[in-house]
């Protein structure tokens, strides 16, 4: 106010003003164009050079990794054609892996590849709910920036360190467990195991060494942190005021979480754990040096011996002749495929469940 | 959090309406006693630690008397599964249905974040644990393993050559995976579009890239197709592949948070696309994109696969990406344990630990430059916006008053304080006197000018912003 009076010009100036924008439509007098020059000013404005120059790059750039990322699908099934013409519908029926005589084929390692990331999801769901749910709901606010943290920390441990505690330290802890299921539950087909008598008191545990289980229980532990991390992020966007809805109408904090926080975060749950999915298929050094790589369908989870396509791949290369590379290659394909499917699907719900468009600060 | 909220509201809310309904109508509140609203309830403490006393105990039995088990983790799973049972009756005898479904699981979450952390832990502390013995030996970090042999002791050979590798393979991934990473994001988020969004749809699909099928792309690419032989450069192209996808997708995320208002102002202002981002969006989320940045270096280092199709493995100390193999930490500490002697098993131990330290440093770095969000402000940036805050101010109002800008004046000042310094430290370095002490008390006397100066000129603002007021009142008076 002050300054609108030291200024004398001005304040002559304002009434008129305002008159003309209290008629409701900005009349040419107030822009300072005659009456004749009614039409509508153009917006367009001539671009710089630097802005121009700004948008090809950075579209370049764009482009560049676009054509990476296609590149990667394209060069798998360029190298890898040769081999999939050869061996045609075979490929996902043959289990043998011998290319040379032209005898090969993913079934008995994609089974693998499924069965370990599936035994993955078993263990890393619960075990990633439970800490997602801890840490967006019960810890104390003090501990929680701490907590989220140290979680992110353990998705970014290398997978070798996870291969050499799980061949050390997991695979004998483990054992009389897979025993046990083995004995009380093998009469389901999956935890049966081959070679082994539960009333022979000498029998050597070694059947259960290298399995899937022990497998999956590692890959279950490279896979937990990030799945909780994405379901921690959906749990604390739920909506504080039906939080507080439910906790005054009454709710236990379960009865909170499982009326609110739940329901809101499905999207997420569900998208985290198909992220989950993606990456335990992929998984290559922890599972490779876990398994003892067989070429049998082996759905008995607890026996020893196990394959995945990123072992095969890992196992193969390096004395490979250049049809078996080619042999190799269209395996990866198949697993990028699978993988891609995967993640296509889990962005895209993960996506939905949030909100989109830019922030206000 | 926001329960705690709620009943402290709430209990405070009730306790004035009481107060006021006491004065008011004043009913009889007979002998209802004030109602705890903790959320930790002592009963349940007991409640836990008597479950657990008794379910461990009955588990000792039942493992060294009734029942055929053995195991450590049989143990632990009979003595959990006991546990709930006994804690569940436990609550039961008191509470109804809704309350013990609470107490459970609130039991089953903390149990299951602790077991999860707990597996976590030892998977590192185990690592490291097994791999002390040969980080005790100094020739382990300044030797490579071209003189070592699987019998020899630990005190010969080393991973000099991995940790180099690493470094040189990262340092090339980043000088790549960084400019195109961050110019991907920009695209991604300031000129949306169908495009964009395709790209960003493939991205995002590719964050979860096998690492395995990164190596083999660009084993396909450069070893089988171009017929290089393998090499740190390969190498160094099959973790950027892997690590673009990650770096973009957290940089897109930082991005985005960028308040949109302050982009909007700063096109209100004129600006063109580019000076917004170079001056508004990617200030602000500078501390955002790093971190972006250093978690896929964390992921990148880490990987073995791609390493392990395109590096192939060396034992020898290689400083050229681009010819001869050349090996990686996590590529290092697979071969260690591949062979069965133990004292490699110890040096793959010691390998991981000595990978878990980098990226445990990458990651601490990360927190420290971007612990915070988008435009929340640590508070020595804090002061120093208010300070440019408050010379903004005094700068307007001495226009207001006509003073001279004190930027020119100042540098004047300072121009013509420095020039004579200089010319009496000339004549005085003729003289033989120190120059330094007189340069420096030349400066200092030309700041105790320019405080004088800044001084008046203060008392002379306040003296106008006095003299501004003084007429609005009068005027409001008249």
């Amino acid at each position: 106010m002050p300054k609108a009076r030291t200024s004398k010009s001005d304040s002559e100036a304002v009434p008129e003003r305002s008159e003309d924008v209290i008629d409701g439509e900005v009349t040419p007098a107030f822009l300072g164009v005659s009456d004749d020059e009614q039409s509508p000013r153009s917006l367009h404005h001539a671009k710089e050079f630097v802005d121009l120059a700004f948008r090809r790059v950075t579209t370049a750039a764009g482009s560049i990794v676009l054509g990476i990322m296609l590149l990667v699908g394209l060069f798998l099934l360029y190298q890898g054609y040769n081999a999939l013409e050869v061996a045609g519908g075979n490929f996902f029926t043959e289990v043998k892996w011998d290319p040379n005589s032209g005898e090969f084929g993913i079934a008995a390692v994609l089974t693998g590849t499924i069965l370990v990331a599936l035994t993955a999801i078993f263990f890393a769901v619960p075990l990633a709910l439970g800490t997602a749910l801890y840490i967006s709901e019960y810890a104390p606010a003090q501990i929680k920036r701490g907590l989220v943290t140290l979680v992110d920390l353990m998705a970014a441990v290398p997978s070798v360190v996870f291969g050499l505690w799980g061949v050390f330290f997991l695979t004998p802890a483990i054992l009389p467990v897979s025993e046990w299921i083995s004995t009380y539950f093998g009469w389901i087909p999956i935890f049966a195991v081959e070679g082994f008598d539960p009333s022979d008191p000498l029998a050597t545990p070694t059947v259960f060494t290298a399995s899937t289980f022990i497998a999956g229980i590692v890959v279950a532990l490279m896979v937990a942190p990030i799945t909780s991390s994405i379901m921690r992020e959906v749990f604390s966007q739920a909506p504080l005021g039906e939080r507080e809805g439910a906790l005054a109408l009454g709710a236990t904090r379960w009865g909170m979480i499982r009326s609110v926080v739940l329901p809101f975060g499905r999207g997420g749950m569900i998208g985290g754990t198909m992220l989950g999915l993606g990456r335990a298929l992929g998984e290559t050094i922890a599972v490779f040096l876990i398994i003892s790589p067989v070429f049998v369908i082996q759905t008995r989870i607890l026996e020893k011996g196990s394959n995945s396509i990123s072992a095969l791949i890992a196992l193969r290369y390096s004395e490979a002749s250049a049809f078996e590379i080619s042999a190799l290659m269209a395996a990866g394909l198949a697993l990028f495929l699978m993988t891609l499917v995967i993640n296509f699907a889990a962005s895209s719900i993960i996506a939905r469940s949030r909100s989109g468009g830019v922030s206000d600060g | 959090m926001t329960a705690t909220d709620l009943r402290n509201t709430t209990t405070t809310g009730s306790s004035h309406a009481q107060l006021h309904t006491d004065v008011v109508i004043a009913p009889d509140h007979g002998d209802e006693p004030r109602r705890s609203t903790r959320l930790l309830r002592g009963t349940d403490i007991i409640r836990a630690i008597g479950s657990a006393v008794a379910a461990v105990s009955l588990t000792a039995w039942m493992f060294t008397f009734a029942l055929p088990l053995q195991g450590e983790i049989g143990f632990l799973v009979v003595a959990y599964a006991l546990f709930l049972i006994l804690f569940v009756v436990l609550t039961a005898i008191d509470d109804d249905g809704p309350s013990v479904r609470d107490r459970i699981a609130s039991v089953v979450v903390h149990s299951l974040a602790v077991l999860m952390l707990m597996a976590l832990f030892s998977v590192v502390i185990y690592t490291v644990g097994r791999g002390l013995e040969p980080l005790t030996y100094l020739n382990f970090f300044i030797e490579d393993m071209s003189a070592a042999g699987p019998l020899d002791p630990l005190d010969r050979g080393g991973v000099l050559h991995a940790i180099v590798g690493t470094l040189i393979m990262i340092s090339i991934a980043l000088a790549i995976s960084i400019p195109l990473g961050i110019a991907t994001a920009i695209f991604l988020t300031e000129f949306p579009g169908r495009y964009s969004r395709f790209v960003r749809t493939v991205v995002e699909a590719m964050t979860a890239l096998p690492s395995i099928v990164a190596g083999l792309f660009i084993y396909a690419t450069v070893i089988v197709f171009l017929g290089f032989n393998r090499s740190g450069f390969a190498a160094a192209l099959a973790i950027t592949v892997m690590m673009l996808p990650i770096i973009i997708r957290s940089a897109d995320v930082v991005l985005r948070l960028v308040p949109g208002n302050l982009k909007e102002a700063s096109r209100g202002l004129g600006a063109s696309t580019w000076k917004t981002v170079w001056t508004v969006t990617l200030p602000t989320a500078r501390s955002g994109l790093t971190t972006a940045v250093i978690l896929g270096t964390a992921r990148g280092i880490g990987e073995t696969s791609p390493v392990l199709l395109t590096a192939g493995a060396t034992t020898f100390l290689n400083l050229d990406p681009f010819n001869g193999p050349m090996t990686s930490l996590p590529l290092q500490a697979f071969t260690f344990v591949k062979s069965p002697e133990l004292n490699f098993i110890a040096r793959g131990f010691g390998t991981a630990a000595v990978l878990m330290a980098l990226v445990l440093l990458l990651f601490t770095l990360a927190r420290l430059i971007g612990g915070r969000g988008p435009g929340i402000l640590s508070p020595r940036q804090r002061r120093a916006r208010d300070r440019r805050s408050r010379e903004d101010r005094a700068r307007f109002d001495r226009r207001a008053l006509g003073i001279p800008e004190p930027e020119a004046l100042s540098e004047r000042i300072a121009r013509m304080a420095a020039a004579s310094g200089r010319a009496v430290a000339a004549s005085a370095r003729r003289a033989g006197i120190a120059a330094a002490s007189v340069t420096s008390s030349a400066t200092k006397y030309a700041g105790s000018r320019l405080r004088a100066w800044w001084a008046s000129g203060r008392t002379r603002i306040d003296e106008w912003r006095a003299a501004r007021t003084r007429p609005t009142n009068d005027g409001g008076d008249q």
